[in-house]
């Protein structure tokens, strides 16, 4: 058994999280077993290194790596390749379950059928299907199974009322990706340019054709993130269509006289945002629709370095917007219809991604290291 | 030849995150015939992308007709990290709309 990503990040808390479950388990059922646990948290130390030596670059629209935001990201992890699970089955015999941190999706899948002796690019291209069970099939559901050979590989799933069909394995690969075809990953990229797909029975799909290229330089990809302060928001209904016809203009003016009355905190230290339902809430400034409906929900959030500075600025905000006067305003009590209480909410810490690099490596297996116990 | 959305032609019209920092939009169609119909009236391009969605062309990551799966995909710079302060859509699955509305020259069904 292999599981992959403990936890979602695969940190090495996870890691050992999930190893601390598996161990109670096995000790309330008497089994004993061999158990590996693969580790992915990267020494800050070892990045901050690479990145002078020009071994860090971003990945896609991300600016390059600031050393300090190395040293601000709570953990950073690395997604590990097939190799690490290679060599944790091959470091002891008869390991039986591994735990790893965080991997690249298809690596554990990949790794068995590389291991076995199957054509890598096959092995990625079968383990990118699987990685997300029944995804591939109509309708979507939750397995399957697949079948490896020497130069192809069938995808079924596993429940009668779902079939796989050449249009939806073909797609799959459409799904949360950058490119239909080209798939980078470590140590290579997975071109499915030439594949064939091909109906074998009325739920079954033969793929062949797929090609992976190794990378000149083996790279893993970084991620990390940050915790970036506190957030407070309020929530607010707006009805009046002669307010909601200058909802920007009464709220760039309400931003302004918020920044205006906290003038002791530098203007950088929070950022107030609106999010407008029934406006752009949703697409904000993607949105090509430019007219209002005929009620809005405006939620303003404020983020600053503490709580109580964010719920104060976030209170600020919501009284003046209540109250904030406009031409035509004729309704002259109160601008919002306020839901909930408390008027501000309070939502904790909020994080960022800020690590999302590409970093060469020597070796694919040295900075996942590997610990195998006896359960 | 009627003018019609998208939306009644294609078979999926999506958009999510290709990870923290880029929007994807796949627009699946339900057979070759219509793909190359639609490839073929020059209505989808980067221009209307960039135009749909207020960003450069040069900007646009991925932009293509894809034959071998009948599909349009266009990847996106996110607005802003995911999940970061000012997120609209965490996982940006309602993104997709503006592709809805566009309008193809089409046989009156």
């Amino acid at each position: 058994m292999l599981i992959s990503s403990a936890g979602g990040d695969g940190t090495n808390l996870h890691v050992d999280v999930f190893r601390d479950i598996i161990a109670e388990i096995a000790k309330r059922r008497g089994w004993r077993f061999k158990l590996a646990s693969i580790y992915a948290d990267i020494d800050k130390g070892h990045i901050s290194r690479e990145l002078k030596a020009g071994r860090v670059e971003p990945l896609g629209p991300v600016p390059p790596l600031d050393p300090r935001e190395i040293e601000a990201a709570t953990v950073v992890v690395a997604q590990m390749g097939a190799e690490p699970f290679l060599k944790a089955l091959d470091k002891s015999e008869g390991v039986d379950v591994v735990v790893s941190g965080r991997a690249y999706d298809p690596s554990p899948t990949a790794a068995m059928a590389i291991r076995a002796g199957f054509d890598p690019a096959l092995a990625w291209h079968m383990g990118k299907i699987m990685e997300c069970g029944a995804l591939c099939a109509e309708p979507v559901g939750r397995n399957v199974m697949g079948y490896l050979r020497r130069d192809h590989f069938e995808i079924e799933p596993l429940n009668p009322n779902e079939r796989c069909t050449t249009a939806s394995v073909a797609a799959h690969t459409l799904y949360e990706k950058t490119h239909p075809f080209r798939l980078a990953g470590p140590g290579g990229m997975l071109d499915l340019s030439q594949c064939r797909y091909e109906q074998v029975t009325d739920r079954r799909v033969r793929v062949s054709g797929s090609r992976f290229e190794p990378s000149k330089h083996y790279t893993v990809k970084l991620e990390g993130a940050k915790t970036s302060g506190y957030r407070s928001i309020f929530i607010a209904g707006a009805r009046d269509p002669i307010f909601i016809a200058q909802i920007d203009d009464i709220l760039a003016k309400v931003i302004a006289g918020t920044r205006a009355y906290f003038a002791e905190v530098p203007e950088e230290a929070y950022r107030i945002i609106p999010h407008i339902y029934g406006k752009n809430g949703v697409m904000g400034e993607l949105e090509p629709v430019k007219t209002p409906a005929h009620e809005l929900c405006i939620i303003v959030e404020v983020a600053a370095a503490t709580q109580s500075l964010a719920t104060a600025i976030c209170g600020k905000a919501r009284t003046s917007l209540m109250h904030a006067p406009y031409p035509g305003r004729i309704a002259t009590a109160g601008n919002l219809a306020s839901p909930f209480t408390p008027l501000e909410i309070p939502l904790g810490q909020a994080c960022e991604f800020n690590v999302y690099h590409l970093m060469t490596v020597d070796s694919p297996t040295a900075l996942f290291p590997i610990k195998v116990e006896e359960i | 030849m009627v003018d019609t959305p998208l939306r009644d032609i294609a078979k999926v019209i999506r958009s999510k995150n290709a990870g923290p920092f880029e929007i994807t939009l796949d627009i699946v169609f339900k057979s070759r015939e219509d793909f190359e119909a639609v490839k073929k009236s020059g209505v989808i391009t980067r221009e209307l992308v960039s135009q749909l969605y207020n960003v450069p062309t040069q900007a646009i990551i991925t932009f293509g007709f894809f034959e071998l799966v009948n599909a349009v995909k266009i990847t996106l710079p996110r607005p802003r990290p995911q999940g970061g302060v000012g997120e609209t859509d965490m996982h940006a699955a309602q993104q997709h709309v503006p592709l809805q509305e566009i309008r193809v020259p089409w046989p009156a069904s």
